[in-house]
């Protein structure tokens, strides 16, 4: 038996089981991450039914109160009795766990708080009425009740009684009204970022110009004219836009809409505040489908709201495309230039290696150290430095001085160097001396050698050294806090307004955003499902910008085929 | 450069020559007294390491437009011969030579020569096929470039000519825009000799430019050689004692970095002065 038991590990047989296994173990975990994010993060956008019951809860004295609670159902757990009992409900002693659900009850204007935790023993009178309404709103989040009356300015146009399921009238015509207010919404959105955003960076201009000409003693009266006039001009441009605004908001704010909330509470709602309303327990399959791929749509494009609890990140993902795509920028021809110097022009010896050596623990320091590092010499000397000779008007405000896309990228292009110089450099090493000689041959410098055969040649190990900072990169978000990332950007870092490119300004980060929403945000339980769908959406960001680069590396590889040495 | 001429040890036995001897190859020996000199080689001495000499002393002529072979065991130093007419060795890290070797009455080891200059005009081709990752055209192309010559009508009449020249354009000229990867071994060493001869050298040295190939690619290799001595001198190392003899006129042997002997290929390999040489071609040792 031992012999056979010998002869089989011999056989190896063993050894393909351990690494099978390893294989199998890590593939079931990446598996697994990926399904608790989407799992948790994608279900959140599932226009979910929304149900009506009553709650009567036991208090300290024994008596029950019945309130009615309107919301969707979000997860249910058993806890012990005990920790019913501690909150001063009693308890049937015979029972020693209970269940609990917790409901989204929204209406954070009427209740305070848009979740609460029912216990399932005490709930009664569950039902889904066809007719209840789910509202997404600019502010206070969603809203949940009937619709009873739409107005006018004030005066009542079309009413329905809210315990009538088939009484559609309010609530057709609220949808015409919701329709109006949402393309009056889209123009004002467009005169207020896109229209008056361009005067305000014109003015803004004119301001540094005006302050450059003070500063150079050049301001004459015959410039100082010229300015003035540009600013009227300006002025009249943004009087008729403020005109033209304030009929938008007019007409704008003219609807509200009067509905019934969870125990018979009323309220009147703006329809200009409003973003979407479903009747979630009436729809089929295929109209929730549809209603949820266009939450997602406005999950992926829109800006966030309500401390970046609702709405959009679409930022936080041009965010960090930007950045990845700058840092390449930044590190790949610097590593590149890097590893060619060491593998092919500096001599060999104890020098080489101890800088390689540097190299590779460079790769090792923690990330926060490269923020405080990019904090500390970019922005404070660096930045400090360009804001003195270049901008001086805009002083004390710094413009490079400060946070900004441009050292962030910087930042992470240091930080991920070593990599690029490690493959390049590998990449360079498995290049043939024959095809190096070839081409000597020829008459050919080493400089032309390099440039014509050899870098083309190590192209493809260029990119894996990119793929590689990429994947570090975009993750990172530590550094990014010291040098550049905000929770709030006000506007992207790439527009319309010349040099298009704003590389000192703040910008979002998924990551960051993860942290932002995860840990700093007021509303927790609303916050916790866009936590899952960042960071699949991260997860996703980073494995395009990958094999985008792969798909690449795959390109040059068929071009660059090495010879069989 | 009357020394170089002088130096005329070189003795037109064309009554001995019994060994595949092809009518260019007579009608050539008749004019050998009027052979130049076209690589004059002087008291070489070459050192890989302090005590490492892998080259003692080598006094060489080799004449123009004549095939020269280089023969000898492993390590007796005729590619590190080979490699120091186009200065090759420059690129071996502590590589010493001494002595002089003088090309058209230039000592090609002196400090002001330009050495991508010189790679040019002796072009070399290598023991294994070395064609660049890119099309058939770039690759012949590629010499040329370098020398920043880019006028398409230029290039596409060089190109057409090496291949011809090289015996290859038939195979590829509807091709000339794939890559040169491609191709088969003995295509990619045809090719390779079509990129050398594309910027005109003046020497050809091929390092033992058949031994990676199949028997048919090596004949069509060798055939080529017959036809590029007209144009070209041509020095090659072989290990292959028959393929010396088809192809050189003339042939060294080299033994432990020492040339043994030097003499016309019919010499060498009829009547070898040395026993060395004798015991060599005899197949006793190597």
């Amino acid at each position: 038996m031992r012999i056979k038991l010998a002869r089989w590990v011999n056989k190896g047989t063993p050894w393909i089981w351990i690494n099978a296994g390893a294989v199998a173990i890590s593939i079931v975990m990446v598996i697994g991450l990926l399904l608790l994010l989407a799992v948790r993060g994608l279900s959140h956008f599932w226009p979910h039914d929304v149900m009506q019951a009553n709650y009567a809860p036991p208090n300290s004295s024994g008596d029950a109160l019945v309130t009615q609670v309107i919301g969707e159902f979000v997860e249910s757990e058993v806890i012990p009795a005990v920790q019913i009992a501690s909150s001063g409900i009693p308890i049937d002693e015979s029972q020693e766990t209970y269940q609990r659900n917790l409901l989204k009850l929204g209406n954070r204007d009427l209740t305070g708080a848009d979740f609460t935790w029912v216990l399932s023993d005490y709930v009664s009178d569950v039902e889904y009425p066809a007719n209840i309404i789910a509202l997404e709103r600019r502010e206070w989040g969603n809203f949940y009740g009937f619709i009873t009356e739409v107005r006018e300015s004030g005066t009542s146009i079309v009413s329905s009684d809210p315990s009538a399921v088939e009484d559609y009238a309010a609530w057709d015509e609220f949808l015409i009204r919701l329709d109006r207010a949402l393309s009056i919404y889209d123009q004002i959105y467009e005169i207020e970022k896109d229209e008056i955003g361009q005067i305000n960076y014109q003015m803004e201009r004119l301001r540094l110009r005006e302050r450059r000409l003070e500063l150079d003693g050049e301001n004459t009266t015959a410039a100082m004219a010229d300015i003035d006039e540009d600013r009227a001009a300006l002025d009249v441009e943004y009087e008729a836009l403020q005109i033209q605004l304030i009929e938008l908001y007019e007409s704008f704010n003219r609807d509200t809409a009067v509905f019934v909330a969870a125990n018979g509470q009323e309220s009147e709602i703006d329809i200009a505040d409003i973003v979407l309303a479903y009747r979630p327990n009436q729809m089929s399959v295929f109209a929730k489908i549809g209603t949820y791929f266009l939450k997602v749509g406005e999950f992926l494009t829109d800006e966030p709201r309500e401390a970046n609890t609702e709405g959009g990140i679409f930022p936080a993902i041009f965010g960090t495309v930007m950045m990845v795509l700058l840092m390449s920028v930044f590190v790949t021809p610097f590593g590149v230039v890097a590893a060619v110097y060491l593998r092919e022009y500096a001599k060999q010896g104890f020098v080489t290696r101890t800088i390689r050596i540097a190299v590779n623990n460079l790769a090792g320091v923690p990330s926060i150290v490269y923020g405080v590092f990019g904090l500390g010499f970019f922005i404070y000397i660096v930045g400090g430095e360009i804001d003195q000779l270049f901008y001086p008007e805009a002083l004390p405000a710094p413009t490079f001085g400060t946070p900004g896309l441009l050292w962030a990228s910087l930042t992470l292009a240091l930080l991920t160097v070593p990599v690029v110089i490690v493959a390049t450099e590998e990449g360079l090493a498995r290049i043939p001396r024959s095809v190096r000689e070839g081409s000597l041959a020829l008459g050919a410098t080493k400089f032309e050698t390099l440039w014509r055969v050899v870098l083309p040649m190590a192209s493809p190990a260029m990119m894996t050294g990119l793929i590689l900072a990429v994947a570090r990169a975009a993750g990172e978000v530590a550094p990014l806090m010291l040098v550049g990332v905000v929770k709030l950007a006000p506007s992207l870092p790439l527009d319309g307004n010349y040099p298009y490119l704003h590389l000192e300004q703040k910008f979002m980060h998924l990551g960051f955003h993860i942290y932002d929403v995860g840990f700093q945000s007021p509303n927790i339980e609303a916050a916790r499902p866009l936590v899952f769908a960042t960071a699949l959406l991260l997860v996703i960001v980073i494995a395009v910008l990958n094999l985008t680069a792969v798909a690449l590396r795959n390109h040059l590889r068929e071009k660059y085929k090495a010879l069989d040495v | 450069m009357n020394d170089m001429n002088t130096k005329e040890e070189l003795e037109p036995n064309s009554d001995v020559r019994k060994v595949d001897v092809s009518s260019v190859l007579k009608e050539e020996s008749a004019a050998d007294e009027q052979l130049e000199t076209c690589i004059d080689v002087k008291d070489l001495d070459l050192f890989y390491a302090k005590d490492k000499q892998a080259l003692i002393n080598i006094d060489l002529n080799i004449p123009k437009q004549r095939v020269t072979a280089f023969i000898g065991p492993s390590g007796c130093g005729k590619s590190s011969l080979l490699r120091c007419f186009n200065r090759m060795n420059d690129l071996v890290d502590d590589c010493v030579i001494e002595g002089k070797i003088v090309l058209d009455g230039q000592n090609i080891y002196e400090r002001d020569i330009d050495v991508a200059d010189l790679r040019r005009r002796v072009g070399m081709v290598f023991q294994k096929p070395n064609p660049f990752p890119k099309s058939i055209y770039e690759n012949v192309a590629y010499g040329l470039r370098i020398q920043g010559i880019n006028t398409k009508r230029v290039l596409d009449k060089v190109v057409e000519e090496s291949l011809k020249a090289a015996a290859l354009w038939d195979e590829v000229k509807d091709r000339l825009h794939d890559s040169a990867l491609g191709m088969s071994g003995g295509q990619q060493q045809r090719l390779v000799i079509a990129r050398t001869i594309a910027v005109e050298p003046e020497v050809l040295l091929l390092d033992e430019p058949a031994s990676a190939l199949d028997p048919i690619s090596t004949l069509k290799i060798e055939e080529l050689i017959n036809e590029l001595k007209k144009k070209y001198t041509i020095i090659i190392v072989t290990h292959n004692m028959q393929q010396a003899a088809r192809v050189s006129n003339y042939t060294a042997f080299l033994y432990m970095g020492n040339m043994v002997e030097f003499d016309t290929t019919d010499n060498i390999f009829t009547n070898p002065k040395e026993k060395q040489t004798e015991d060599y071609i005899t197949g006793r040792y190597g």
